[in-house]
């Protein structure tokens, strides 16, 4: 049943919406949100293929979709800006952060890379599929991703400058 | 990989996603430069601490909202919500037919019906869940009971593990429903549906089971009380008596 096997990822789509969205209910919201579109858009779900991708991709452009509507420039966080919005706050609040505030502190679009690979361990080549872009994009956005949380967690300034690698 | 390991390679090799051969080259570039080997033990770091925050989520119960997203024909009850609709009918065509001296029997049943089909068209919604949130606690329950004509209290249910999610403005049989929506830290939500009752008596707690809600109700003075939710019919109790007595202190 492609139903059992949609259930049978939830708990995986509810660890990776915590750490991306940080509030418990937002997280649940996001997965249900997920769960929905998934069945709706089930018959298009071809069988033998990577169910884990396909439903990881559905709740990352749900989660895309809520960003958008929450904040009008959100969207806009994927490259280039996220230095100008991250070093606005951060040049004076140099204490050290722990993993699960610093998370939330880097740009989204860096923060599902992080988590993509580091937490769920999908290749880059997975990521890149689930998210959308291309292979050059995941690994700059983990880079960044991780040493924007580097300097977070150590409490020093970061220098998104420096190492901006497209 | 004959030179310096690039940025990627630094990152491969945490990810455990070199060959043995480049996993080599990297370890031996990492033993000659402590400034790379501290930014690829920072990210290692990341990794480990990552799963030790958020792997418990996967042994956490899957909350009843989301399991039952996946599973087929237990949406929304239909039967319910249509053997509601007769019922409200009868009931209108009784009250119009005889008006009865005493209210028609149907009409405090009709009370826990009607708080079911609010609770379940309400309770799944994600992104409006309610209309003012608890944010606006002061203004919703000024709203609330300008409508209603009666002043009404949100109950505070923090110690029964239940926050305020926030209300909304219902049609009633006969005039303006409140609807107040609570949630616990498992997202299991419950609402308490209050209207002015006709019925100037008070009554004691009732009970009804309608499909899979349960749902406490009562009258108490100028308003009716239905308090609905999914969960056990005893955990419900225990909230209801909760709200009862913050009602009448």
């Amino acid at each position: 049943m492609d139903r059992d096997a949609v259930a049978s990822h939830i708990p995986r789509l509810r660890r990776y919406a915590r750490a991306l969205v940080g509030d418990r209910y937002q997280a649940d919201d996001l997965v249900q949100d997920t769960l929905e579109r998934a069945l709706n858009k089930l018959h298009l779900w071809r069988p033998g293929s990577d169910m884990r991708a396909w439903l990881f991709a559905i709740m990352h452009n749900v989660f895309v979709n809520q960003l958008r509507g929450r904040r009008p420039d959100a969207a806009e966080l994927a490259d280039g800006v996220e230095a100008i919005a991250a070093n606005a706050g951060s040049v004076d609040r140099l204490e050290i952060r722990d993993l699960q505030s610093a998370l939330m502190e880097i740009p989204a679009e860096q923060r599902a890379v992080v988590l993509l690979v580091g937490l769920e361990e999908m290749s880059y080549a997975e990521a890149a599929k689930t998210l959308g872009v291309p292979i050059g994009t995941v690994m700059s956005r983990l880079a960044r991703g991780r040493e924007r949380l580097r300097h977070l967690m150590a409490g020093t300034q970061s220098s998104p400058s420096l190492k901006v690698v497209k | 990989m004959s030179s310096e390991p690039s940025e990627t390679d630094l990152h491969a090799y945490v990810d455990g996603a070199l060959d043995a051969a480049h996993r080599r080259e990297v370890e031996a570039h990492l033993a000659a430069n402590t400034a790379d080997a501290e930014r690829v033990r920072a990210w290692q770091d990341q990794r480990a601490q990552m799963r030790a925050l958020f792997n418990p989520v996967l042994e956490e119960v899957v909350p009843d909202r989301l399991r039952a997203a996946v599973v087929p024909k237990r949406g929304f009850p239909y039967a319910l919500a249509a053997s509601f609709l007769v019922a409200g009918i009868a009931v209108g065509w009784l009250a119009k037919s005889f008006v009865p001296s005493e209210p028609p029997v149907g009409s405090t049943a009709s009370l826990s019906r009607r708080a079911a089909v609010a609770h379940i068209v309400y309770s799944p919604e994600v992104r409006h869940p309610v209309e003012v949130g608890a944010a606006e606690e002061d203004h919703l329950v000024k709203w609330l009971s300008k409508r209603l004509g009666q002043e009404l209290k949100a109950p505070a249910l923090s110690k029964e593990g239940f926050e305020l999610v926030g209300g909304r403005l219902l049609p009633g049989e006969s005039g303006p429903v409140a609807q107040f929506m609570y949630q616990d830290a498992r997202g299991q939500r419950l609402t308490l549906y209050v209207l002015r009752s006709n019925a100037n008596r008070d009554t004691a707690f009732r009970f009804s089971q309608e499909d899979r809600v349960s749902v406490f109700y009562w009258v108490d003075g100028k308003l009716g009380y239905a308090l609905s939710s999914e969960l056990p019919k005893d955990r419900l109790l225990t909230v209801a008596t909760a709200v009862y007595r913050q009602l009448n202190p």
